[in-house]
């Protein structure tokens, strides 16, 4: 694998990782780094460096839902456009097209289940071309891109050994 | 203890481990961040796992022939052939034990008489010397230094020698020190031990996990295969310590001696284990690739890291430790384990559990996730400033 995989695995686990941090990792120069860094940016292969938060240990009160969309396809787009109509609300937070029963699966972000009902109602389901959406309160999350949010799996290891 | 008079005088006067005194005293304390370990922190690749799974599931409990499966000694002739470019018959010089543990004990038991000399560099991995003693043999330490990159040199090796000296044992990629033997590292000691007739029990459980070019055995070397007992296992490459998974390469007549004694104390290794490890061979090669690129990444950060805040590092080519120097510090190794587990909670291994020589070093192994080795310097960086 090359050292850019290798960067961006870096920085996928962890995006605190300072340039130089990453340059003793990889063994590659600290210029090295940041040329590398710099155009998987311009590329955009990197779009943003954020933080797996365990919302429900805050005082920020989050409800988020699963919705399932299923859709007209349209001339000359297909499902394209809708796609990125739905995305861009702020309270989508991501949107994907999938196979099976439905089209689109839309993750929505509120205050209160309540907001999210609303927003499903007045927002998404009129949009044309959309034709059934389901929603899917999540209820609690046990693993997220990787990350335990329950204790997850212990170190079974004895302390030390030879 | 009534029982002390029953116990033979052997086992008596083997002293326990340096690391359980160490181990006794960390169970007792909480919080703590270890980097004392010697076993991977993965967990066995799942599709070595599921062969396990599967082979209770058909109901194959049974014992195998002493030898081991013949699938598993022709998957590992092909791993030492395309690794290694080692020949090894699998009908004839190969055997399966339970971990390379038991193959260091069936190789001293198959060579040794009374009063036998086995040349042990120090500081090295803890069984050997308790070993040979209970064999009835005498550990002979050759220490390596620092300076020499903790390797064997023809001079050290020369001046241990005596009429008595039948073996060496050669340990590398070393535990506790992360040294590794080149090809011409190798070549330099190979004429002594054929001019001295000895033989070479070669331990190379962390061939694997090398970083530096490719792992050589010395079996490898022209006339060297007929006087090496070669051992190995699957707990590091392939992270299965608790499978209990080693085999021994080594000529016919070796294998014969080791297989007799084999048959009477253990029968075999356990056959989920055995089945499993066919699989690790054929299917496992980006698994491994992938665990010690993860490791190399790790070391250059943990040796930078010690360095950084100012202990000399030794810089480790393989395994999975490092072995900074405390000595500026004019504790023993003891001592500064003991501080570092009472004041900042960091569990490492003194020095001189690993033999004469590893005194005014600590080993600190780096099968942890970075993440927590950051954590973990931080904290070792907070107790060198006040001693310093």
């Amino acid at each position: 694998m090359s050292k850019k995989m290798d960067i961006i695995e870096l920085l996928h686990e962890n995006s605190r990782l300072t340039d130089k941090q990453i340059s003793i990792i990889t063994g590659l120069s600290e210029d090295e780094v940041k040329d590398i860094i710099k155009n998987l940016e311009e590329e955009k292969v990197l779009l943003k460096y954020s933080t797996l938060v365990n919302w429900e240990k805050t005082e920020r009160e989050v409800v988020r839902a699963l919705i399932d969309v299923r859709i007209t396809p349209q001339q000359g787009q297909g499902f394209n456009a809708i796609a990125e109509r739905i995305g861009q609300y702020e309270e989508v937070k991501s949107v994907s097209l999938i196979s099976g029963g439905y089209d689109l699966s839309v993750e929505v972000e509120g205050k209160t289940m309540k907001e999210i009902a609303i927003f499903v109602a007045e927002r998404l389901a009129p949009i044309d071309g959309v034709l059934s959406t389901t929603t899917h309160f999540i209820l609690k999350r046990y693993k997220q891109d990787g990350v335990f949010f329950t204790d997850g799996p212990e170190d079974n290891r004895l302390v030390v050994t030879p | 203890m009534i029982e002390d008079k029953y116990i033979s005088d052997i086992v008596k006067n083997i002293p326990p481990s340096g690391i359980r005194k160490f181990f006794d005293l960390v169970t007792n304390s909480r919080d703590i961040i270890s980097l004392g370990v010697g076993e991977p922190d993965f967990v066995t690749p799942w599709t070595i796992r599921k062969e396990g799974i599967d082979v209770l599931d058909r109901g194959t409990t049974t014992y195998t022939s002493n030898l081991g499966l013949f699938e598993l000694r022709k998957a590992i002739s092909f791993f030492l052939k395309n690794h290694y470019d080692l020949d090894y018959n699998p009908e004839r010089e190969i055997m399966i034990t339970v971990g390379a543990s038991e193959a260091i004990d069936l190789a001293l038991r198959c060579l040794l008489n009374n009063g036998d000399e086995v040349l042990v560099p120090v500081p090295s991995y803890v069984s050997y010397a308790p070993c040979i003693e209970l064999t009835r043999g005498v550990p002979v330490y050759v220490p390596t230094e620092e300076k020499n990159n903790f390797i064997i040199t023809p001079a050290d090796l020369k001046s241990k020698i005596t009429n008595k000296t039948k073996a060496l044992i050669l340990p590398y990629p070393n535990n506790p020190t992360g040294a590794i033997m080149k090809k011409e590292d190798l070549e330099a000691i190979k004429d002594i031990i054929i001019e001295h007739d000895l033989i070479v029990i070669s331990d190379e459980i962390y061939s694997e996990l090398t970083y530096d070019g490719k792992h050589v055995s010395i079996a490898s070397l022209p006339g060297m295969k007929e006087r090496t007992i070669l051992l190995n296992g699957f707990s590091k490459a392939f992270a299965m310590t608790g499978w209990r998974l080693g085999y021994i390469a080594a000529e016919h007549g070796f294998i014969e001696a080791m297989n007799k004694i084999h048959q009477y104390t253990t029968i075999c290794a356990p056959i989920m284990a055995q089945y499993a490890g066919i699989k690790a061979i054929y299917e496992c090669e980006e698994d491994i690739e992938k665990m010690r690129k993860t490791y190399d990444q790790r070391r250059r950060f943990i040796v930078n890291g010690f360095r950084e805040i100012g202990f000399d590092c030794f810089e480790p080519k393989g395994a999975f430790y490092i072995f900074p120097s405390i000595k500026k510090t004019g504790l023993t190794s003891q001592e500064f384990c003991e501080r570092l587990l009472k004041e900042e909670k960091i569990a490492v291994v003194p020095g001189d559990a690993f033999g004469p020589g590893g005194d005014g070093y600590i080993r600190v192994s780096y099968a942890y996730s970075i993440d927590k080795i950051m954590k973990a310097l931080e904290r070792i960086e907070r107790f060198a400033k006040k001693i310093f």
